[in-house]
């Protein structure tokens, strides 16, 4: 068994990594979800604005990080679109206007009709510079946004009107898969700005361990990874769905439905290091 | 034929026949549309059952062709292979167009030509902006300048010139990050450390748990300063601390660690879904 263990091919790994990940998807394994303090903070950075409230959503993510921020990235578009805020999506990844027109087709198209386009929600596409982006719109928002996504002049869009800057928005939304991300945007806006520039994030894994210490003085919210997405899911789909008695649709339970298999290939992950360490101790004892 | 080889045909043969079984019968990887007033959306599973849903051949050619190219990637942990070659050049190829051609249209055109010559870039390529010349456009001379000194290292003679740009392009961002830095990371870390270690709540009553908290940032981060601290040997009391420091950075490590495994989980769960569900219809 030891001999086995210790040349064992990592593809049998890799296979059994498979299928502790593909067997929950099948059989729609989900567990329940109890809310932690910071996605309730995010939860609440939201649910405090009043109606009308300007929110700036930056979608900062590709698709390759879609499977991990698209779900809280719906959840923050219907939660802002159930408050009756208004949204101006924003993105400082070339491929982000894709992700902000998925998630407007998917949510506020689908299930928000009576939204208007230029007074309820805009798209102002993607601007390139990184940071240099930020440090910019903090204090002249019109010197890099004089367009939407669309070409139409930010003049001719009556939500646009009167924004000097960032500091006009009652809450910024980072969705951010890496550089430029929610580092930046508390680097930049939150920072410098303290009592007027709020930032509230949803990040992918890789990123939080790294934002934490920004907690909470420069970021009073922050959704980590798939597992953020899904506790703050249970809140929004607790407050807006089951409290009304309805069942949330199956595009407001992807995150739920994403942690089964986490569950699962985590209990295969710590079991696969205390065996590797087990194996180790046993060379280790075995060497003259 | 090798033994290897023999399994491998096998399986894809199996998969093959497999996938033509459930094309015919359940048209796996076909996509219907419905049409609504926002455009053609992805049918619903009543619509496609009542047959009130259209075909839609391009979505569907999408599906296999994302469907083929996720098993081609996935195929590098078996062992590298032309498959994966294949696909591999295909993202870096698309990758490297799409970023040139989204270069173009929006910085090229809008934060410079647009700049330069507003009303002749409205007339062609941008409707929305306006054809009035800023006040003190002629600065974006510059960039244009620095932009010409850039590409001058591709002609034969000269090349050094591009160091110029370089040069302004390095120092510039160095300053705004380390401005940025000292403020955010440094100065405004070291406030938020900075913290009463007993904490009493709101009725007067002593806060336990946030005390207990206080505690173990403040702790931890002297720890993990004096584990850096070279200039006293780690023997005694220093070397005890710093051995917590040690945990404290180890600890951390494996939160990071976690974190990342429970990303790159999910990034497989979604392609899984994708083929299960969008491509073969199993869920």
């Amino acid at each position: 068994m030891y001999e086995f263990l210790k040349n064992l091919d990592r593809r049998w790994v890799f296979l059994m990594m498979l299928l502790a990940v593909a067997v929950p998807i099948l059989f729609r394994a989900q567990f329940p979800e109890r809310p932690t303090g910071l996605a309730r903070a995010v939860f609440d950075e939201i649910e405090k604005l009043p109606a009308g409230s300007r929110v700036l959503l930056a979608f900062d993510f590709d698709p390759a990080s879609e499977g991990e921020l698209g779900p809280m990235a719906t959840m923050v578009v219907r939660h802002c679109c159930e408050k009756k805020l208004k949204m101006y999506f924003i993105a400082l990844w070339p491929v982000g206007p894709q992700m902000i027109d998925d998630v407007i087709h998917k949510v506020i198209l689908s299930d928000f009709p009576e939204l208007v386009y230029g007074e309820d929600y805009v798209n102002l596409g993607f601007k390139p510079g990184n940071e240099g982006v930020i440090k910019v719109i903090v204090t002249d928002w019109k010197q890099l946004y004089t367009t939407d996504d669309r070409g139409t002049n930010i003049d001719q869009i009556p939500m646009c009107r009167g924004i000097e800057n960032i500091q006009s928005m009652d809450l910024v939304i980072n969705v951010s898969a890496g550089y430029p991300g929610t580092k930046e945007w508390v680097q930049y806006a939150a920072t410098p700005y303290p009592d007027k520039i709020r930032i509230v994030a949803g990040c992918t894994g890789v990123q939080a361990p790294l934002l934490y210490p920004y907690i909470p003085q420069q970021l009073p919210g922050l959704l980590g990874a798939i597992k953020g997405a899904a506790e703050y899911e249970e809140l929004v789909v607790q407050k807006y769905d089951r409290k009304k008695g309805r069942q949330p649709a199956a595009k407001y339970q992807e995150a739920k439905r994403r942690m089964g298999p986490q569950l699962v290939a985590h209990l295969l992950m710590i079991g696969l290091i205390v065996l590797g360490n087990v194996v180790f101790f046993m060379e280790r004892s075995r060497r003259p | 034929m090798k033994r290897e080889t023999l399994i491998w045909t096998v399986v894809l043969v199996a998969a093959g026949l497999f996938l033509a079984y459930r094309s015919a019968t359940n048209g796996v990887g076909h996509v219907y549309v419905d049409q609504t007033d926002i455009g053609w959306r992805t049918a619903s599973p009543e619509n496609v059952v009542a047959g009130t849903a259209a075909f839609s051949l391009s979505r569907t050619v999408g599906t296999w062709v994302a469907a083929l190219f996720t098993l081609c990637i996935l195929s590098f942990l078996y062992r590298d292979n032309p498959f994966y070659k294949f696909a591999e050049a295909v993202v870096v190829g698309v990758s490297a167009a799409y970023w040139m051609v989204v270069a173009f249209w929006t910085t090229l055109i809008p934060n410079l030509l647009g700049k330069l010559w507003p009303a002749w870039i409205q007339s062609w390529a941008m409707p929305g902006l306006s054809s009035v010349r800023e006040p003190l456009w002629y600065l974006y001379l510059v960039p244009l300048g620095l932009g010409v000194m850039l590409l001058w290292r591709l002609a034969p003679k000269g090349a050094w010139i591009s160091r110029w740009p370089l040069a302004f392009t390095i120092g510039a961002f160095a300053g705004l990050r380390m401005v940025s830095f000292i403020q955010a990371d440094f100065l405004s870390q070291i406030r938020n450390s900075i913290l009463p270690l007993i904490v009493f709540a709101e009725n007067g009553a002593f806060d336990f748990w946030t005390s207990l908290r206080h505690v173990l940032i403040v702790g931890s981060i002297l720890a993990s300063l004096v584990y850096f601290f070279f200039s006293i040997e780690h023997k005694g009391v220093i070397g005890k601390v710093s051995k917590v420091g040690i945990w404290v950075l180890m600890i951390t490590f494996g939160a990071a660690f976690g974190y990342t495994v429970m990303g790159r989980i999910a990034l497989l769960a979604i392609r899984l879904e994708f083929l299960f569900h969008d491509w073969l219809g199993l869920t």
